[in-house]
């Protein structure tokens, strides 16, 4: 291979980085932005995960254990499950409020992450760590964006437009039918973003993974490939995903006789 | 049969021990072609009674419309039979026809509308228009009974009179039974033949006004 060996970062580059938040976070707290302490948590939140994440792709990948792979995999559903329900203003109650959420996710990335390890990249064996663990990272993440973005909107418009849904149903009308704007309105906020992102990839932004591909030392042309194949299986998941949520909680919105539902979303 | 089929002899809309929390009542019975008013304080229940009847809200017991009990059809099916009309209406497309597929123009013309009012957009309404119209949007969905919810509330006496001249040409043209909620004891008396209340979230028969 012609290609360069990978530049290690040291102790010192990633301070000065870091240096430039603070700073960020100075100047917020300067022009009273009030955004500066959640952005000095996040920053030390990922500080933390991301070097947390790193030990433990490093015990993973050199073991290659199914157990061990299908454990972190849940590990990861369930925050992404707990992300989706914390990003909402009004929550279903009870199980489903993480449930819809978690559920759909589960339905579509980890589908898709099976689909892609067991038969478009397929390494040996097809659950190494250093593929199935990034590709599912992957499509959780952008997942779990449409999803919540999804849910919030449907729950929300729900709850504004409820006296229009109620005129619908007293005159007859089927809950599928009476709820069928919102629906559609929620799938589509949700796919705004994945279409957003494939729409500029290449163009405005550099996604991340092919940078990262990139950085590493792989032959740009392989780097494009890949992004490609995960823009597509992000675009699939998402979508996936999103419907599964609006339609499992519009669903939840009802009861069986297509009465709405109010008692069953918070605030 | 049992006693399921005592009911099927009678026409009509009938209440058989429906209770929500806040309402209960039975013995409300109103004949095909007629018309039961509803009064009572504000507060006391009446558009909870109104939302059970209509299958809304969940609320115990049954309901009867000419022999059909409300549990053998679906939530859709039976609000299709039993029409709630709010006493606020609710729009939710931008043009007025797009709310009906059978606007009738004899009841729009009733109400005082040519038909080019189907063209206009809700939102450049007055909330008197508003309010009519949702009578004949309901109507235009073919009821078999109405449950009226102070329709004519904030309606001038013109308005008032077409209102309550309509709903006497529907109940004689279709045979439909009503349930009219008023708090007025004249408006009660012109339009119904039989009168009850809800007092303390009970409901009961009022003897002749």
């Amino acid at each position: 291979m012609a290609t360069e060996p990978l530049i290690i970062l040291s102790p010192f580059d990633l301070g000065l980085a870091a240096l430039l938040v603070l700073l960020l976070a100075g100047l917020s707290w300067q022009l009273q932005l009030g955004i500066g302490r959640r952005m000095l948590i996040a920053a030390a939140r990922s500080t933390v995960q991301l070097l947390l994440l790193g030990l433990v792709l490093k015990a993973l990948f050199s073991t290659t254990n199914l157990w061990l792979v299908s454990a972190l995999a849940t590990l990861m559903l369930a925050v992404a499950g707990y992300e989706v329900m914390a990003r909402q203003k009004h929550r279903l109650r009870g199980f489903w409020g993480y449930g819809t959420g978690a559920l759909s996710m589960f339905l579509s990335s980890f589908s898709i992450a099976l689909l892609a390890l067991l038969v478009l990249v397929q390494p040996a064996p097809w659950y190494a760590p250093q593929y199935a663990i990034p590709l599912l990272g992957m499509l959780l993440g952008n997942t779990m964006t449409g999803v919540a973005v999804a849910l919030d909107n449907l729950t929300r418009q729900t709850l504004e437009k409820r006296h229009e849904i109620e005129a619908r149903l007293a005159l007859g009308q089927m809950a599928s039918e009476a709820i069928g704007d919102i629906r559609r309105d929620a799938l589509r906020t949700g796919l705004i973003p994945i279409v957003n992102a494939m729409t500029t990839a290449g163009i405005v932004s550099l996604p991340g993974m092919m940078t990262g591909q990139i950085l590493a030392g792989s032959p740009p042309m392989e780097a494009a490939k890949y992004q490609l194949l995960i823009l597509f299986l992000i675009a699939a998941g998402t979508g996936l995903g999103s419907m599964a949520a609006v339609l499992l909680g519009s669903r939840r919105l009802f009861d069986a006789r297509s009465r709405l539902r109010r008692d069953r979303l918070s605030g | 049969m049992g006693p399921d089929l005592y009911p099927a002899a009678v026409s009509g809309l009938r209440l058989d021990r429906l209770a929500r929390a806040g309402v209960r009542a039975t013995g409300l019975d109103i004949a095909a072609g007629s018309c039961a008013s509803l009064s009572g304080p504000s507060g006391s229940g009446k558009t909870l009674l109104l939302r059970a009847i209509a299958d809304l809200d969940e609320a115990e017991g049954e309901v009867w419309l000419d022999g059909q009990s409300r549990s053998g059809l679906s939530g859709p099916g039976w609000r299709r039979r039993v029409v709630y009309l709010a006493a606020e209406s609710h729009w939710w497309a931008r043009h007025v026809r797009e709310h009906a597929t059978d606007w009738q123009p004899q009841d729009l013309d009733a109400l005082g509308f040519a038909s080019e009012v189907l063209d206009w957009e809700v939102q450049r309404l007055s909330s008197g228009e508003r309010q009519r119209l949702a009578l004949a949007r309901a109507l235009a969905h073919a009821p078999e009974a109405l449950l009226l919810d102070e329709p004519t509330a904030n309606l001038d006496q013109t308005n008032t009179e077409r209102v309550e001249a309509l709903v006497a040409d529907w109940r004689h043209r279709s045979n439909g039974c009503v349930l009219w909620v008023s708090h007025d004891p004249a408006q009660r008396a012109r339009v119904a033949d039989t009168h009850y209340e809800v007092c303390d979230g009970l409901l009961r028969s009022v003897d002749g006004d």
